[in-house]
């Protein structure tokens, strides 16, 4: 007994509270690179946005001036917010549209992994092109889109971007066709792991068609539901590439989006307007963060009653 | 060590470049690199600056000069970034109010001595727009007039004749829309354009006084002679004087409308011309006219904007950098750089002589002759920043929605009132 507790104290420390600390050790690099490149400047963007700044001058501390003008009337703000609102909820419409183009791919028939390919060709695409691509079909006059849409007599004035009540709802569409695509993809994998005998089991029990999908597939596929509705939800709340590409923030401004507005005020041309950005970057911050504690929650519930 | 060397060294270089450029090669002293960063990045001016580097490359046998290209558009954002870390020697900007900035952070270099030297005399036009604090903080290399570019065919096939008047502009307005065109083509998608518009019917409305009052916040955007401005320009917009859906284009796309003959005019700077040319209009198709007369009252204010040189305070090799401003300035340079077959421009030096092309020799007599009210750097120079964008925006939704007017000038005046106080 004795000689056991001599023998403890002779291993050195680390070897003592080896459990403890190798999991530390390992974490160390993350949580330097972390704190370093996130953590650390979520709060500077506090600092920053309590500050008149332009980026390379003295700051100038101004209180909390940047949020009473940012929440107390700021028109672009507003426009910006109701945008990301319309983003929000109409991007999700790729998760069921991901997933009926993956129930529609999931079979066996010649040829069957170039048609799922095509399909997830527009994910593989620089957003920027995409943009691009669909800037050049809305096109006023010469534009496919309104030559379609002429043929039924309907003539948006300015074009679809050019015109401040439809471009949002444009960008979103050409934002869907990617996003969809991804959904597609993470629904197909999916689908592989749908369990064959369960199906089997439904079928003798009579169940097909839409009761097979909603009472025995649909369930299988909650992961992927989930990771479909966590890309989906941060994908619009970072829509910046579209708008930077296909509008610019306009038509007089009406297709901003919160992440593109910040950009503007303290990145942009005539921009470097640091504190307010900043105190912009904070609000979308607090909103990203109602939807990452929600998938934290879920994904924590999802732990305890896998134990 | 080298410092001792390098002063007396130097001053034998600017000694020998004296009348000609060749010259100061096989006495030049300058070694290391130079670096320098351009936004001429459009075709033309592009070739002129990789010409420029490699010519002062080839002067200083000793002295490597690096040339990075940027995009100009890119490069109004990129500068900062690009001046604050890792500065590179020489940089493209702005003159006047777009330097501000940079000055104020200390990252431009104060080249007052540069100035001092008496082959500067001959800069002497576009030294107060190199001017912050009575010191200069770069050198202008080119500026361009703006006016109306016009298809000479179709005012002939109409039997028209360059405006002098509004109502001129206006009349030839209506003959050119009833013979089922456009008067302008213009593309507003990235809101300056529609800038160029309101700086001529502001001063020819309001005079240049008031134009650069209301740029430096003094005037009210609710004043009734802003409305008198708006309500000017809104006479051409009424009539459907512009091409529709021009909110969708750049400035570029909009050239087809001229080029293809659906619009006869656009309010352009100088720079569309090679564009243009390019699309197949020679000088028996396309012609320029000053922007006519509104109010007779007030003189002639142009717009006419400065591109510059600068040395970053950062800059390692300064003595180079200095050589590569002289060079750039010197009468002969900016003879060939601002040629019809280069940057088709206007040359800063008055010892340099103007190119012989047709645009380039109306627009420096009327810049000489015919602008009495004085030389605008354009609305996003001369307006501060912020109050540029938000104004801009403005004036883009007023050519799309003119009945929006009071609700604009309202938010526009709300700016104001925040921006300059």
């Amino acid at each position: 007994m004795s000689s056991e507790a001599a023998q403890l104290e002779t291993r050195s420390w680390y070897k003592r509270n080896e459990i403890a600390v190798t999991p530390w050790l390992f974490l160390i690099p993350g949580i330097l690179f972390f704190s370093v490149y996130v953590i650390i400047p979520i709060f500077q963007s506090f600092w920053i946005s309590f500050h008149q700044w332009d980026g390379l001058g003295e700051k100038v501390w101004v209180g909390t001036a940047n949020y009473e003008r940012l929440l107390g009337g700021d028109r672009k703000f507003e426009t910006s917010f109701w945008n990301n609102v319309r983003w929000l909820v109409l991007y999700l419409l790729a998760i069921p549209a991901g997933l009926f183009i993956a129930l529609f791919l999931n079979q066996t028939v010649t040829g069957i992994r170039i048609y799922k390919s095509l399909f997830f060709f527009p994910f593989v695409l620089s957003q920027v092109v995409v943009g691009l691509v669909f800037s050049w079909f809305y096109l006023p006059n010469d534009g496919l889109f309104d030559v379609i849409v002429g043929w039924v007599g309907i003539d948006i004035s300015g074009g679809v971007l050019g015109n401040p009540n439809t471009a949002t709802y444009g960008i979103i569409v050409a934002g869907l066709w990617p996003q969809t695509a991804y959904c597609m993809i993470l629904y197909l994998t999916g689908l592989n792991a749908v369990d064959p005998e369960q199906v089997e089991a439904a079928r003798l029990d009579g169940a097909k068609g839409w009761k097979m999908l909603w009472y025995v597939i649909l369930p299988q596929l909650k992961p992927a539901t989930f990771i479909a509705f966590v890309v989906t939800i941060i994908g619009a709340l970072r829509s910046f590439d579209f708008i930077a590409v296909m509008t610019n923030g306009g038509p007089f401004g009406s297709t901003r989006v919160l992440s593109f507005y910040m950009f503007e005020e303290s990145l942009s041309e005539f921009g470097f307007r640091m504190g307010y950005g900043a105190a912009i970057a904070v609000v979308l911050f607090f909103l990203m963060l109602g939807f990452i504690c929600y998938f934290l929650y879920s994904m924590w519930r999802d732990e305890q009653e896998a134990r | 060590m080298h410092s001792i060397f390098k002063a007396p060294l130097a001053a034998l270089a600017v000694a020998s470049l004296g009348a000609s450029a060749a010259f100061a090669g096989s006495h030049s002293s300058l070694s290391g690199e130079l670096r320098i960063i351009s936004d001429m990045s459009n075709p033309a001016p592009r070739a002129v600056m990789e010409g420029l580097a490699a010519e002062f490359d080839e002067m200083h046998p000793n002295l490597t000069v690096e040339l990075e290209i940027v995009d100009r558009e890119a490069w109004k954002t990129q500068i900062r970034n690009a001046l604050s870390a890792n500065p590179p020697d020489v940089v493209n900007w702005y003159a006047a109010n777009r330097m501000l900035p940079y000055v104020n952070a200390g990252l431009f270099m104060d080249v007052s001595e540069l100035w001092n030297e008496s082959e500067f005399e001959a800069l002497a036009s576009t030294k107060g727009a190199m001017t912050i604090d009575g010191k200069q903080w770069g050198v202008p290399y080119t500026y361009y007039q703006w006016g109306v570019y016009y298809r000479k065919d179709i005012f002939e096939e109409l039997g028209l004749t360059e405006p002098s008047t509004w109502d001129e502009e206006v009349a030839n307005c209506q003959a050119i829309l009833d013979s089922g065109r456009k008067c302008y083509t213009i593309g507003t998608k990235f809101l300056w354009t529609a800038g160029g518009w309101f700086d001529y019917v502001n001063s020819r409305t309001n005079g240049y006084d008031f134009h650069i009052a209301l740029a430096r916040g003094e005037i009210e955007w609710t004043d009734p002679r802003v409305r008198q401005t708006f309500d000017n320009w809104r006479q051409l917009i009424d009539m459907g004087a512009f091409i529709d859906d021009h909110q969708t284009f750049s400035w570029q796309e909009a050239l087809p409308f001229i080029v293809e003959g659906e619009a006869t005019a656009y309010l352009m700077g100088n720079f569309a011309v090679a564009a243009m040319r390019d699309g197949g209009l020679d000088d028996t198709k396309l012609d320029f006219y000053q922007f006519p007369v509104i109010n007779p009252d007030v003189d002639f204010a142009e717009d006419a904007p400065t591109d510059t040189f600068h040395i970053a305070s950062g800059a390692t090799n300064v003595e180079a950098a200095k050589e590569f401003l002289r060079f750039v300035t010197s009468p002969d340079v900016q003879t060939r750089i601002n040629g019809g077959d280069a940057l088709g421009q206007l040359p800063v030096n008055a010892g340099a002589s103007v190119s012989d092309d047709k645009f380039i020799q109306q627009g420096f007599d009327m810049l000489s002759n015919n602008a009495g009210g004085g030389i605008m750097q354009f609305f996003d120079r001369d307006f501060p920043a912020e109050m540029a964008s938000v104004g801009m925006e403005g004036l883009q939704e007023f050519m799309v929605f003119p009945d929006n007017l009071d609700d604009i000038l309202a938010r526009l005046e709300d700016a104001r009132q925040r921006i300059y106080q």
